[in-house]
């Protein structure tokens, strides 16, 4: 190397090209915001009501425990039956939607299928499931299903497809019908991550089945959302302390879980 | 002597073997036992109309019916502008989230910031905002900001710093702590250690986890609309409202295609930049 060129060689050269991005972003983000009508007064404003509406949220109001308990109970009820729901679905769909042991002309439509599942917001899946099934928890239950089914089984054919074919030949090669390959050869080796993600996907249906009842679909949604109507920030602020608490406690009780089975 | 006395070589063999102790199949058992009663006591007291079960598929054959074919002249301009309104929303709040998450990132990880209480602090942050729904944060800023965007973005914004915070600050705290104590030991301030020591040993990460969670605020800003934060979420309870079911469905197709082009997006930006 030349005493020149090492003369201009600088250490920690500024990164043009990541400030121009940086700058990039920084202008997104302004124009966005004059889009969406954000602007210092509009802030200003909204912190002096954030400031009141915590005002009003405390101290939380426990008085009415009872609709509270009814509205958790469901939830609960609808995480549970989901969950169950989803996992026992997603077990077919996921070994229909792998694409070393099923034929293509299953393993596509399987798979355009749980894409779909997987695509809708839980929440709007209610909406359509509320106009189908009628008010109450069994539309939540349906609803949060397919979201289970769209995440466990996308996992799940995931899974399969990256096990080893070895043991599938050796059973296969003894003449072993169909049904013991799957017991015998596959699902051993995914039996682990199958559980795991179901764990994942019983808490995540904990915490959505919480939410469903914005729209009607049962649980302790539903009265949220009418407390938030009626303005009783204080009920509402009891409702959340009490989410937040169940969602703590399956936190720690799937962790426990979760070490037990390993 | 007799033979009776040699041991028997195969006797090893017909021992019975078992995978588990005693203990470890006990909590198993208990584990089921416990996933069953639960589902038990959900099926038998759940509340379910059973009028509303036995005409489940009339109804919802109805529905597909009222939403077909779609009203697609519906589409423009009403449901073009609350879909970029949306884009603008997930885009803006996670910005949003990341000025937020990354001080308390810092502050949460804990070879970064040496002062417990702090640490402490910047978890119990990130844990309230991941545990409440990104829906409930909407209502909150509705009540704040009002109906509009401006609730949509902080709901987005406030909802994911606890995601993006915990996975940055896992990120930082698995850095090879070398880089930024030969900067130390240089002399260098404060800054310098963070932007030379830190930042390209948590860079991969840190794209990735901007991308993962910009795709997820796509899809959770439109259903943000449905409480009145903004956004496709309120040309689509509006049609609800009405009844308009084949608007419906042009909002529901105008949704899926969103959320798979931003699918299809992420998964290009991350196979190039990761």
């Amino acid at each position: 190397m030349s005493g020149a060129a090492a003369a201009a060689r600088q250490a920690f050269a500024p990164n043009w090209g990541a400030r121009l991005g940086l700058l990039a972003l920084a202008v997104y983000a302004v124009f966005a915001a004059t889009q969406l009508d954000l602007n210092w007064a509009r802030l200003a404003a909204g912190f002096g009501e954030g400031g009141r509406f915590l005002a009003r949220m405390f101290p939380p109001n426990f008085t009415r425990w009872e609709l509270l308990l009814e509205g958790m109970l469901e939830s609960l009820q609808i995480a549970a039956l989901a969950s169950a729901l989803g996992i026992l679905i997603s077990l077919p769909l996921g070994l229909m939607a792998a694409r070393n042991l099923s034929p293509w002309f299953i393993a596509v439509p399987t798979r355009a299928f749980i894409a779909l599942c997987r695509s809708l917001h839980y929440v709007i899946v209610a909406i359509l499931f509320v106009k189908a099934l009628g008010f109450g928890a069994l539309a939540g239950v349906a609803a949060l299903t397919i979201a289970s089914m769209g995440f466990i089984a996308k996992l799940f054919a995931e899974a399969i497809e990256e096990i080893s074919m070895k043991p599938v030949e050796a059973v296969r090669a003894a003449g072993a019908p169909g049904a013991s390959v799957l017991l015998y050869a596959v699902l051993p080796q995914v039996a682990s991550r199958f559980v795991g993600f179901c764990l994942y996907q019983l808490d995540s249906n904990l915490r959505n089945s919480t939410l469903v009842g914005i729209v009607g679909a049962g649980g302790i949604g539903g009265t949220l959302f009418a407390a938030f109507k009626r303005f009783d920030y204080d009920f509402v602020c009891a409702i959340l302390l009490t989410i937040i608490a169940l969602i703590f406690l399956a936190e720690v009780v799937s962790g426990r879980v979760r070490a037990a089975l390993r | 002597m007799s033979a009776t006395s040699i041991p028997d070589p195969a006797a090893p063999l017909r021992r019975e073997w078992r995978r588990f102790t005693p203990a470890q199949r006990l909590s198993r058992w208990l584990v089921w036992l416990v996933v069953v009663a639960a589902l038990a006591w959900a099926v038998r007291s759940i509340d379910i109309i059973p009028e509303f079960l036995a005409d489940a598929p009339e109804q919802m054959a109805d529905l597909l019916v009222r939403m077909w074919p779609p009203d697609l002249a519906h589409y423009y301009p009403a449901v073009h502008a609350a879909l970029i309104e949306t884009l603008h929303i997930a885009t803006l709040g996670t910005i949003l989230a990341f000025a937020l998450a990354v001080p308390v990132a810092l502050l949460a990880a804990r070879n970064v910031c040496p002062l417990r209480p702090l640490n402490v602090l910047a978890q119990f942050i990130l844990v309230a905002s991941r545990s409440v729904n990104s829906l409930v944060w909407a209502l909150i800023f509705v009540a704040i900001f009002g109906p509009g965007a401006a609730a949509g973005t902080f709901a987005i914004a406030f909802r994911s710093v606890g995601f993006v915070g915990k996975l940055l600050s896992e990120a930082l705290e698995e850095t090879a702590p070398g880089p930024a104590e030969a900067l130390r030991a240089a002399g260098a301030p404060w800054g310098a250690v963070m932007l030379k020591g830190f930042w390209p040993q948590v860079q991969p990460a840190f794209w990735g986890v901007a991308l993962f969670r910009w795709d997820i605020n796509v899809r959770e800003s439109a259903v943000l609309g449905l409480v009145g934060a903004g956004g496709i979420g309120v040309v689509l309870d509006d049609a609800i409202n009405y009844f308009q079911w084949d608007r419906v469905a042009t909002v529901l197709l105008a949704i899926l295609a969103v959320v798979v082009v931003a699918e299809v997006v992420v998964t290009r930006i991350r196979a190039r930049l990761i």
